[in-house]
């Protein structure tokens, strides 16, 4: 006699039970503390941070621990946390010329005001391994310098001087906010950057990636690309003025593009723009491209037909957390769908093959 | 749960989600835009449908959960485990004593009454998705009423096979206006769907979008007067259990010979029907 499956109760508390202990791991293994993972997986972290639009590390790095290290279902856990906390208002715009600069590059100028800063970067290094890392060790002190940087104008205002690169219209008053409001197309610019801020950066690269090789093809130079602590602050109205309650590590991408003048604007450099919580340079000069791909119709462009330019196919699509939960979702049963098409196919089959349905 | 508000969402959320279920009841069958939040279980995995069942619920509210037919499903367990422990709601297998039953890919075999409200989960709720994948062009062809483009892929089911060749997500017409994904039900229980006393909410929580169906809406399957809407099922067949042969059945492979059987998909409706034929038994 068949009995149906029944325990999805049972089966849940233990499978979760499991879980809890292969996320231990080996007991023999000291556990991970959750300030090791802050300090010494910082750019995991960051990563948790910018794509579950929170910036706390200490939850992030709690996130990526209970994670077992799952990038993508730490921001989930961070995203779930997030949407409990109550919104109080926007802070003021940031200013980021005045960041304290930890890395600042620039491939327009060999030498701007401010000057180069390599600052702590994977870039030249030899991609070998280093099995002294095996063995617990701390690195000699780096070499350190006096810090010359008061505030860092950006570069790209020197080309704004001259009137060669397109200014920046204001931003309104009000700030949109896509979790406030669900995303309508055509999109605003704030808005398609704050999608594309939380967006997965796996997605962005290759996207960015797909401009570089011609699909909405528009060479960017890095006009700068500046990682730094930036104050938050905001105007409360109770004390009538503006308080600094923050200050955050940020990676800033701007780019430099070409734009060959329309019948009412000469031709004249465009800017792309990235703008990350913590230190996420791949995922910042992407953000750039990709919102300079986005910025086509606006322009005038005759191009737009590339997936990077296509803003609703960008922005529905960017999310990790929506994708893989809907990725993901097949796994649930489907068999009630499935008995439905089954009974379809015979049907058809049937219809097709009379002869060997009998 | 002292940490989380009734019902897990705060009441500035659940006032929202409350603005756009009265407008999507207003207009049967309109998608309605919502701020859809960040849940603590996936996209994709019910969270439209707990949002609405969330923004429904109060405090005397009885829950039934159900996933392909059944209580006890995995997902059916985890949603249900959810609301018992941040709304501590009662909550029930019997459809007919619950006031609130979120479901996903089924209607109850039992009739629902009026005063009880059924929240389908839905993963997209765009009837046209898939034959014009841009939301701005899908949302004006709705606003034209311009449902020709699905009419002719019906047409041209039955030209290369003879029928509609579409099993579950069979697309409706509501009121004679708007054209409606029921969610992944099976067409057979399409029918349910219209004159229902009952209130039919549908939440689809990644593509932010809530639509409804009030109390005795008309709701239509979309057919041609020469093939007409047929709902189906497993043909010929009754189930193993409880020997329904009026509702939905599940195929079980019973064995590596190739061994099936058909049982009832609503595992309350056969459970409850095979009790009360061993109490005539007895």
């Amino acid at each position: 006699m068949y009995v149906a499956v029944k325990g999805g109760e049972r089966a849940i508390e233990n499978a979760h039970g499991w879980l809890a202990e292969a996320r231990r791991g080996d007991a023999t293994v000291p556990d991970l503390a959750v300030d090791q993972i802050r300090e010494q997986l910082a750019l995991a972290v960051d990563r948790v941070m910018a794509e579950g639009s929170l910036y706390d590390p200490d939850l992030a790095a709690l996130a990526l621990k209970q994670a077992r290290g799952d990038v993508v279902e730490a921001v989930f856990l961070i995203r779930a946390f997030r949407t409990t906390l109550p919104r109080f208002g926007a802070s003021a715009p940031l200013d980021t010329g005045a960041a304290q600069i930890i890395r600042r590059i620039s491939a327009t100028y060999k030498d701007a005001p401010g000057g180069q800063v390599l600052g702590p970067t994977f870039d030249y290094t030899h991609r070998l391994l280093d099995f002294g890392l095996a063995e617990s060790a701390t690195p000699a002190p780096a070499p350190e310098a006096p810090s010359s940087l008061g505030a860092v104008p950006h570069i790209l205002s020197h080309l704004g001087e001259e009137g060669l690169i397109q200014p920046e219209r204001e931003g309104g008053a009000e700030v949109p906010d896509l979790t406030r409001a669900p995303l309508e197309f055509p999109a605003s610019r704030p808005l398609r950057l704050q999608a594309l801020a939380r967006g997965d950066e796996g997605f962005l690269l290759s996207l960015a990636y797909s401009t570089q090789r011609g699909y909405g093809r528009n060479h960017a130079f890095i006009g700068e690309l500046r990682i730094g602590h930036v104050r938050v602050s905001a105007y409360l109205p109770e004390l009538g003025f503006e308080i600094d309650f923050a200050e955050i590590l940020l990676t800033e991408c701007e780019t430099v593009n070409q734009f060959q003048g329309s019948k009412s604007e000469p031709a004249q450099f465009t800017r792309g723009y990235g703008l990350v919580f913590g230190q996420s340079e791949r995922k910042a000069i992407s953000m750039a491209l990709v919102d300079r791909a986005l910025r086509t119709r606006e322009l005038g462009e005759d191009t737009g037909s590339a997936p990077a330019q296509d803003e609703e196919f960008v922005l529905s699509h960017c999310d990790n957390i929506q994708s893989s939960g809907f990725l993901e979702h097949i796994k649930l049963p489907h068999y009630v769908d499935f008995q439905a098409e089954l009974e379809l196919i015979r049907k058809l089959r049937r219809r097709a093959m009379p002869e060997a349905a009998q | 749960m002292t940490q989380y508000n009734f019902a897990y969402l705060d009441e500035a959320t659940k006032r929202m989600l409350r603005r756009a279920i009265l407008k999507a009841v207003a207009i049967p069958g309109y998608q309605v835009p919502f701020s859809s939040r960040e849940m603590p279980m996936p996209y994709g995995w019910g969270t439209g449908g707990v949002q609405v069942t969330a923004a429904c619920l109060v405090p005397e509210d009885t829950l039934k959960v159900i996933d392909q037919g059944a209580d006890d499903t995995t997902n059916a367990v985890s949603i249900r485990k959810f609301f018992a422990r941040v709304a501590g709601i009662a909550t029930t297998e019997a459809t007919a004593r619950a006031s609130v039953i979120q479901t996903r890919h089924r209607i109850p075999e039992t009739p629902l009454a009026a005063g009880q409200i059924l929240v389908f989960q839905v993963p997209i709720p765009e009837p046209l998705r898939f034959l014009e994948p841009r939301e701005t062009e899908t949302r004006t062809m709705h606003a034209l009423e311009d449902y020709g483009l699905m009419q002719v892929r019906l047409y041209e089911d039955i030209a290369r096979h003879g029928e509609i060749a579409r099993a579950y997500a069979y697309p409706v017409r509501v009121e004679g206006r708007y054209v409606m994904d029921p969610s992944p039900i099976p067409k057979f229980d399409n029918p349910k769907l219209h004159m229902s006393p009952a209130l039919q909410l549908f939440g689809a929580g990644r593509e932010c979008r809530i639509y409804a169906l009030p109390p005795f809406t008309r709701v239509e399957s979309l057919d041609f007067d020469d093939y007409p809407f047929t709902p189906s099922k497993a043909a010929g067949q009754a189930c193993a259990i409880c020997g329904a042969a009026d509702s939905y059945l599940d195929e079980v492979i019973t064995d590596d010979a190739g061994g099936r059987m058909f049982v009832c998909s609503d595992t309350e409706y056969c459970s409850s029907r095979a009790a009360s034929q061993q109490g005539d038994a007895a």
